[in-house]
């Protein structure tokens, strides 16, 4: 379909710009929505280009903390020297999705806002309530592999296919946003809903909202973090459930534990129960297991996809063990 | 017997000589060619699978300006033929598959046709349709022949008392996946008519099967039908045959007088219109004395067909010549689906056909505690099992023997699960491969000399990116005795010479013997110093040595697999495969033949799997985001050798064919190798980090 196309001159042009609009698309790297607008999947009326938007820096916040601008591209994020340093867990992940191309126009905005990779979705003859919602879910009864274990509801089972978010959720990110009324600030972990009966809704963002910064708070010295991702194939492809995993052991008891999981839910999913268990317990294995057994309890598979409770287990023990290792 | 041409350039590896073009990006494929101000075809898929159109509103895509025509089953011209179902386009209204073409636009841009199609609103009264693939099936039926004429049964003494009676037995059932097969170029036509002939630059992998089927669906002389493919992106059997896309980009230049065509499918759109291979489903029994000779073989294999055009793929035929056994049987039986219509894929028949067989050779080895690579020497057969002929030349115990000694096979543990290295179990294994030597009838040849030392070879064979560019230019030097410098080939059009079809691995056996015919009868005629203007040709001679001889190629595959002891996941750090292919035009070709098979079959193990979703009748992960082929970092080191092999029997150039066998056997090795790394056996690929949690 024909639509209009503008650049914004700033932040607030590019939101005055898209504001009054309920078709209006922000374009960054494009690497996503581009694909959907060829797919038939997305038709904006407006498209607002924010590519040359001045928000392409990493800023190092007085805090100790980091600020990373809207659309600084994957690539240069993941090669940042104090992302490399001080959130190894950040630079794994981003390494780790898509390929060098693609991490070269992708940004930080767009890379959270990139929908999902169900293939009903993407899928215009195959009924779907997230892409046009009270139609059906088909993936529940079809093809499950990269699907939902947690969270999801009887109208979608799709899953958040960033593995940036998924490192970003477990650094306890805040993301800032500009809309109509002014700014605000987002934690990451609320930036994406569940499905619930409305799953046509990714994230609490109306269309007119723009993200303009993502803040990374400091971690405390001693912290340590890691990135594990597993997938069908060695490069290249989405995780089938992947581990943001951040820990601070001290005289060998959890004092910080923050966990997050890709591949399993329709958002980066934050693992509460088991850091609960995890902190103030010795770091060790049987600790490790029944943390995420907790978490996992609320496990409810689809068919096809119930290889993700054990893996999902099996990985994140593997990181924690690997992360309390390093400690020693 | 053939005397065997005197090599001076075969066996030596002239650099690719269309690869300066290609990498420089001045090769111009199907897409590429320059017309004047073409049209653009884009289609419109039935989005039921099973039913009749009842309606195509095309006002709205009409309204869209730019666009030109639009073809539909109410108003399309009727064909000449319908007899191939498959290339009826619009020539009905019933819907046979998901997928099916129901209309085309034709617009000024790519763009402006792509948009208009998605306006097109098709009507289908849905009818309830069956694309369930199973052995629970009560309607599978045994069809008439399976490909290349096999017999659809055949059956040696009596397995059942010799499994019966024989202390060690197998009874297993293994599946591949459905597989597209996905070259990088995607089917793309280039279409125009001038004075009632008709034009294509064409994805092609035969420019005069492509130009023999045209001419019998529009009524043609074939003299009237015009196609031109110098150079094509990769076919793997997707481009042997024509598709309906190369139908529908005539009827749309027909549509549009004066204005060429062009229509390039889609990467999605290829997955239901440019063929498949059907899944396969293999019962594998087996029964063997405790010094592992086979009593008895047998497989009974299951695959699915359309309902609108038969494909009956061959898969228990190599299990009828690859192993000695005094009785045994192999049936396949079909299933005819609301699909779409399966064709041609890398190796059809061998390359699903020697999995089940070959992952079960492995079991019974076990299960005898006899080691695999000695299991399969001791079940050598002296002659072709079923036929009763000699071979030609069989050299897989070469094979496997060399194989062996190059992979350090002699040092292997044979206990399963017992290697651990850094958070991975590590296994290895083998598997044999094997592919028939085809030669398709009906090419021709023409030789004439354009100066001094200069030499032009024209036939209208063609170049997938296999090399044939550069090896056919080598036959040629040696059959005429000049250097490779003198002689200029020309391929990849009707204007040459009839040649059979790139498919079969019969391409320098086919075109390679009618050069050599040609060269003959130029230099019986003109001797060894022709003038300017001297032309001679011929037609590929006959061959009945296959009266005689079993021919086949074959191979031995070794793999090493790593299993991840946390997450099952799957990795092949070491593929090497040796393999006795008769003699070797152009070792630098032929290593990117060999390589990229086993490539192509260890993407197979691994990552390629088509998911059919039953309730809808399409395959659902249709694009590379979703169908995995592997990548770079899939497949670190991959040898291919070959052994020495003189074959006075296939062809005068003493080849037997290599651009399949690569892919047969690959994925048994694999999990044969994956069951010794962690003691679990994988029978469904793709082998998958789920089987080992």
């Amino acid at each position: 379909m024909p639509f209009d196309y503008r650049r914004a001159p700033d932040p607030e042009g590019a939101v005055a710009a898209a504001t009054g609009w309920p078709g209006v698309a922000f374009l960054a790297g494009g690497t996503n929505l581009v694909d959907h607008m060829k797919l038939g999947l997305a038709a904006p009326d407006v498209l607002v280009d924010i590519s040359r938007l001045p928000l392409d820096t990493v800023a190092e916040l007085p805090d100790g903390g980091l600020r990373i601008g809207a659309t600084v591209r994957n690539a240069d994020l993941a090669a940042h020297p104090v992302v490399r340093r001080d959130y190894p867990v950040l630079a794994r992940a981003l390494l780790s999705g898509a390929s060098g191309q693609i991490r070269n126009l992708a940004t930080t905005g767009g890379n959270l806002l990139q929908r999902t990779r169900c293939v009903y979705f993407q899928d215009l003859t195959t009924p779907c309530n997230k892409r046009e919602p009270g139609t059906g879910c088909s993936a529940i009864g079809g093809y499950t592999r990269h699907h939902a274990i947690l969270g999801a509801s009887a109208h979608c089972v799709a899953t958040h296919p960033s593995d940036m978010a998924v490192a970003m959720a477990a650094l306890d990110a805040q993301v800032a946003v500009l809309g109509p009324a002014g700014r605000r600030v987002v934690p990451l972990v609320e930036l994406h809903r569940l499905p619930g009966e409305e799953p046509h809704r990714d994230t609490v963002l109306s269309p007119s909202d723009l993200i303009t910064s993502v803040d990374l708070p400091p971690l405390p010295p001693g912290t340590r973090s890691q990135y594990r991702k597993v997938r069908d194939r060695a490069s290249f492809a989405f995780a089938l459930v992947s581990v943001a995993a951040v820990l601070r052991v001290e005289d060998g008891v959890v004092r910080d534990a923050r966990i997050a999981l890709g591949g399993v839910a329709h958002k980066p999913w934050r693992a509460r129960r088991a850091e609960d268990v995890l902190l103030g317990s010795p770091a060790d294995e049987e600790v490790f297991r029944r943390a995420i057994d907790a978490e996992l309890a609320g496990a409810a598979p689809l068919e096809g996809n119930g290889f993700k409770v054990p893996l999902t287990r099996n990985l994140a023990v593997s990181a924690l063990r690997e992360l309390s290792r390093e400690e020693r | 017997m053939t005397d065997l041409l005197r090599t001076r350039v075969l066996g030596q590896s002239p650099r690719r000589v269309d690869g300066p073009a290609k990498v420089t990006g001045t090769a111009r494929y199907a897409g590429d060619q320059h017309v004047v101000d073409p049209a653009y075809a884009h289609l419109v898929q039935a989005e039921a699978a099973r039913g009749v159109v009842t309606g195509v509103d095309v006002s709205a895509a009409r309204a869209v300006d730019g666009v030109l025509a639009v073809l539909t089953p109410d108003d399309a011209p009727r064909l000449a033929s319908t007899e191939d179902a498959e290339l009826a386009a619009f020539q009905s209204h019933d819907v046979a598959f998901r997928g099916q073409v129901v209309a085309a636009v034709i617009a000024s841009t790519r763009e402006v046709a792509r948009e208009a199609a998605a306006l097109v609103r098709v009507e289908i009264d849905r009818q309830p349709h069956d694309a369930h693939l199973g052995t629970d099936r009560d309607d599978l039926y045994a069809p008439e022949k399976v490909n290349t004429g096999a017999e659809t049964d055949t059956s040696r003494g009596d397995v059942a008392t010799a499994l019966a009676h024989s202390p060690f037995t197998l009874d297993q059932t293994y599946t591949t996946a459905w597989y597209n097969n996905n070259p990088m170029e995607p089917h793309t036509t280039t279409a125009l008519w001038l004075d009632g002939d008709l034009a294509l630059y064409e994805s092609t992998q035969g420019v005069h099967t492509t130009r023999e089927a045209m001419a019998k669906v529009f009524g043609l002389d074939p003299e009237r039908v015009h196609v031109i493919a110098p150079h094509v992106g990769g076919g793997f059997g997707s481009k042997g045959t024509p598709h309906v896309h190369t139908v529908i980009a005539a009827m749309a230049a027909r549509a549009v007088p004066g204005t060429p065509v062009k229509l390039a499918l889609t990467r999605q759109q290829m997955f239901s219109l440019v063929g498949y291979r059907t899944p396969t489903i293999q019962r594998v029994r087996l029964g063997c004395d405790a010094a592992g000779r086979l009593a008895s073989l047998e497989v009974d294999a299951v695959s699915q067909t359309s309902r609108i055009k038969e494909f009956a793929e061959q898969t228990a035929v190599p299990a009828r010549m690859m192993y000695a056994a005094p009785n045994r049987r192999t049936t396949h039986r079909l299933a005819a689906l609301d699909v779409p219509v399966p064709s041609w894929m890398r190796a059809p028949g061998e390359c699903p056909g020697m999995f089940g067989p070959e992952v079960a050779m492995d079991e019974l080895a076990n299960a005898c505690g006899i080691d695999p690579v000695e299991f399969r020497v001791r079940n050598e057969p002296d002659v072709e099992p079923e036929s009763g002929k000699p071979f030609s030349s069989r050299n897989l115990v070469a094979c496997l023997r060399e194989g062996a000694r190059r992979f350090g096979w002699e040092h292997r543990d044979p206990t399963p699960r017992a290697r651990v290295e850094s958070g991975w179990f590590v296994g290895t294994g083998v598997a044999a491969s094997t592919y028939p030597v085809n030669r398709t009838p009906g090419s021709a040849a023409t030789i004439r000399c354009t100066g001094p030392r200069r030499y032009l070879v024209r036939i209208g064979a063609a170049d997938l990116g296999t090399g044939t560019w550069t090896s056919l230019a080598q036959v040629a030097a040696d059959a005429l005795g000049v250097d490779f410098a003198d002689v200029e080939l020309r391929i990849g059009d009707t204007a040459s010479p009839k040649a059979s079809v790139a498919g079969g691995s019969s391409g320098i056996t086919s075109w390679g013997s009618t050069v050599v015919a040609a060269a003959e009868a130029f230099r019986e005629e003109f001797g060894d110093d022709p003038a300017e203007g001297d032309e001679a040709g011929a037609e590929m001679p006959g061959n009945d040595a296959g009266d005689t001889y079993a021919m086949h190629a074959f191979g031995a595959q070794f793999a090493e697999v790593r299993v991840h002891v946390d997450t099952g996941e799957v990795r092949v750090p070491r593929l090497l495969g040796v393999f006795a292919v008769g003699r070797v035009v152009n070792p630098r070709l032929a290593r990117s033949q060999l390589v990229g098979g086993m490539t192509m079959g260890l993407s197979m193990a691994l990552h390629e799997h088509s998911v059919p979703d039953e309730r809808f009748g399409h395959v659902v992960n249709h694009d590379f985001a979703e169908y995995h082929i592997a990548t770079n970092s899939d497949v670190p080191h991959v040898e291919a050798h070959w052994v020495e092999e003189h074959d006075p029997h296939t062809n005068p150039m003493g080849t037997k064919g290599i651009g399949e066998i690569g892919i047969v056997g690959t994925a048994a090795a694999i999990v044969n190798a994956a069951h010794h790394a962690t003691g679990v056996r994988v029978r469904d690929l793709p082998v998958t980090l789920d089987h080992f949690l």
